[in-house]
């Protein structure tokens, strides 16, 4: 499944990045293949959220190479990263507050391919999200946590993605929210969407993907099918307690 | 006798609205920009001073048709506001506050500088004279009632291209969070300088209204540069509802402060009427 050789939609190869002289990655590589859906779990601070910002461009790439389809990111500048079909839902959601849930979701097709198809993946999105439809004219900043997170995962689709960056969508919100919101993780996911998730609720996480990725101090130690790392002895005595 | 005086009251409180409209739509132009690029343009006044030449030279001196003139002016102070954007604020975009209101106060100096320098410090008009409007006791000026009536069409259409454009939702969006901007594919650079343009737009239209009033000279900015400056604050810095209610309260201490003592009384009364407020509420009375 992975390592197939070249065809891998997202491939990250040795990747190094950080912030003003602090390294947060180091050589980090992964895959994630059309249709697979695929985690990065880890404890707080092992650099998860740092990768997706260097995914999406956010931060500069030190070392190694980003690709996307077989193209390179390397000299794309951040705001075109979501014409290669990524699109990231950020750590804590990062609505705009003071916008409508409509306003919310017509950002996230801001792209002028997006605007001409704006109709139709509106209904779309409120087809999966019902709940947004009837918040349509609310502002963003008051609706519930659970809430924020779908007009967040809505916010990204409404641009087309081919692949959806997932930044900890279950993080702050309460228990029974954190199951509704692994549903929709897992319905995005059967939907076609290529997904990569970073997430410290591994337990749960491991329960939606096919495989994951451990990443610990901006270093990949482990990874392999889901299956087997909820069974590894490693993950099993430092992350879910047994 | 106190019949009279009612009148006249009314007629302050009639020219305090009309007034009140121009300052709003001044302010609106550098609530924008703060709120958007969290600048303050302290050189703005001076860019409608610029506009207001514009329009002269094009309409007397090149003897354009004034609306025609009137346009360019707008569109020549659109284009300052963006270049003024791109060449001074960029740079210092992540300097601190102190810095980029330095440099914007630098532009102030060289624009009034080089103003003087181009046009002399004699007083210049376009030469079109209004009769007034007399409805019954009361009369009104002409430029003012225009200047009002274009003032609310042109915030009309602000807030038009704000709520319902994709370039206007992204601008209120951007002074919201600037940096997820990129993952919507929004490059944060070209919306300043859209807003920028916008900013220099309204400042141009400004420059009009005022043109139709007053008497142009390169210093002409420090008579109402500071008064807006104040208005934004007043209302919040960067809160355009703000700025605009808080322009038609100055409006009215100014005018009916003028009429219970002296014109220039007004002023000091709206000005000891910010400084109060500073004391009691120094975010603004609106608050973002
Ligand atoms: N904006 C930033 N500036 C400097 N250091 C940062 C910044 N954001 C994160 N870091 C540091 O980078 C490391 C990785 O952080 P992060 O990627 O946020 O971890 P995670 O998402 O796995 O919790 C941490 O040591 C964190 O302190
Ligand atoms: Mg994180």
């Amino acid at each position: 499944m992975s390592d197939a050789a070249g065809n891998a939609m997202l491939r990250v190869e040795d990747v190094s990045a950080g912030y003003d002289g602090f390294q947060a990655l180091f050589g980090v590589s992964l895959e994630v293949n059309a249709g697979e859906s695929v985690a990065v779990i880890g404890p707080n601070g092992a650099g998860k959220t740092t990768l997706l910002r260097a995914i999406s461009k956010l931060i500069g790439v030190t070392g190694g190479d980003i690709a996307m389809e077989g193209r390179s990111l390397k000299s794309v500048p951040a705001h075109e990263v979501i014409g290669y079909g990524i699109a990231q839902v950020p750590e804590n959601r990062r609505l705009f507050p003071r916008l409508t849930v409509a306003e919310n979701l017509k950002m996230g097709g801001f792209l002028p391919s997006a605007r001409a198809r704006h109709d139709e993946r509106l209904a779309y999105v409120y087809s999966l999200f019902p709940r947004m439809k009837e918040r349509s004219g609310q502002l963003a900043g008051t609706l519930s946590g659970g809430e924020q997170q779908m007009c967040a995962i809505g916010r990204a689709l409404m641009s087309g993605p081919k692949l959806l960056l997932l930044d900890e969508p279950s993080a702050g919100l309460a228990p029974v929210v954190v199951q509704s919101i692994f549903e929709m993780v897992k319905r995005i996911c059967a939907e076609g969407y290529t997904v990569l998730i970073v997430e410290q609720n591994i337990r749960q996480v491991l329960k939606v993907v096919d495989r994951a990725y451990l990443l610990e101090t901006g270093r990949i130690k482990q990874s392999g099918p889901s299956a087997q790392l909820l069974a590894s002895d490693e993950i099993r005595k430092a992350y879910l307690g047994i | 006798m106190s019949e009279v005086f009612d009148i006249f009251l009314l007629e302050s409180v009639l020219n305090g609205l009309l007034l009140g409209g121009l300052l709003a739509l001044l302010s609106l132009g550098l609530n924008l920009i703060f709120g958007v690029i969290d600048v303050v343009w302290i050189c703005y006044a001076e860019l409608i001073m610029v506009g207001m030449y514009a329009v002269y030279y094009f309409h007397v001196v090149f003897g354009w048709p004034l609306l025609l003139a009137m346009l360019m002016g707008i569109l020549i102070v659109a284009m300052a506001g963006a270049a003024l954007h791109y060449f001074v604020i960029r740079p210092v975009l992540a300097a601190e506050p102190i810095n980029q209101l330095l440099v914007t106060g630098g532009v102030l100096f060289f624009l009034q500088a080089a103003a003087t320098l181009a046009f002399g410090i004699e007083f210049k008009n376009l030469g079109v004279t209004f009769p007034p409007i007399v409805v019954g006791d009361i009369s009104f000026s002409m430029p003012r009632l225009i200047a009002f009536v274009t003032a609310l069409a042109g915030m009309l259409g602000m807030y038009l291209f704000l709520t319902r454009t994709y370039i206007g939702t992204a601008i209120r969006a951007i002074s919201q969070d600037r940096t997820i901007m990129p993952l919507m594919g929004v490059n944060p650079n070209r919306i300043f300088l859209v807003t920028s343009a916008l900013g220099g737009g309204l400042a141009g239209l400004g420059a009009c209204l005022l043109v139709l009033q007053y008497d142009i000279h390169p210093a002409i900015g420090l008579s109402f540069g500071p008064i807006t400056f104040l208005i934004c604050v007043l209302g919040g810095l960067g809160n355009m509802v703000g700025g605009f209610i808080a322009a038609f309260i100055f409006a009215q201490f100014i005018s009916v402060g003028g009429f219970f003592f002296a014109i220039e009384w007004g002023y000091v009364i709206a000005f000891l009427f910010f400084i109060g407020m500073m004391f009691w509420r120094p975010q603004g009375l609106f608050t973002k």
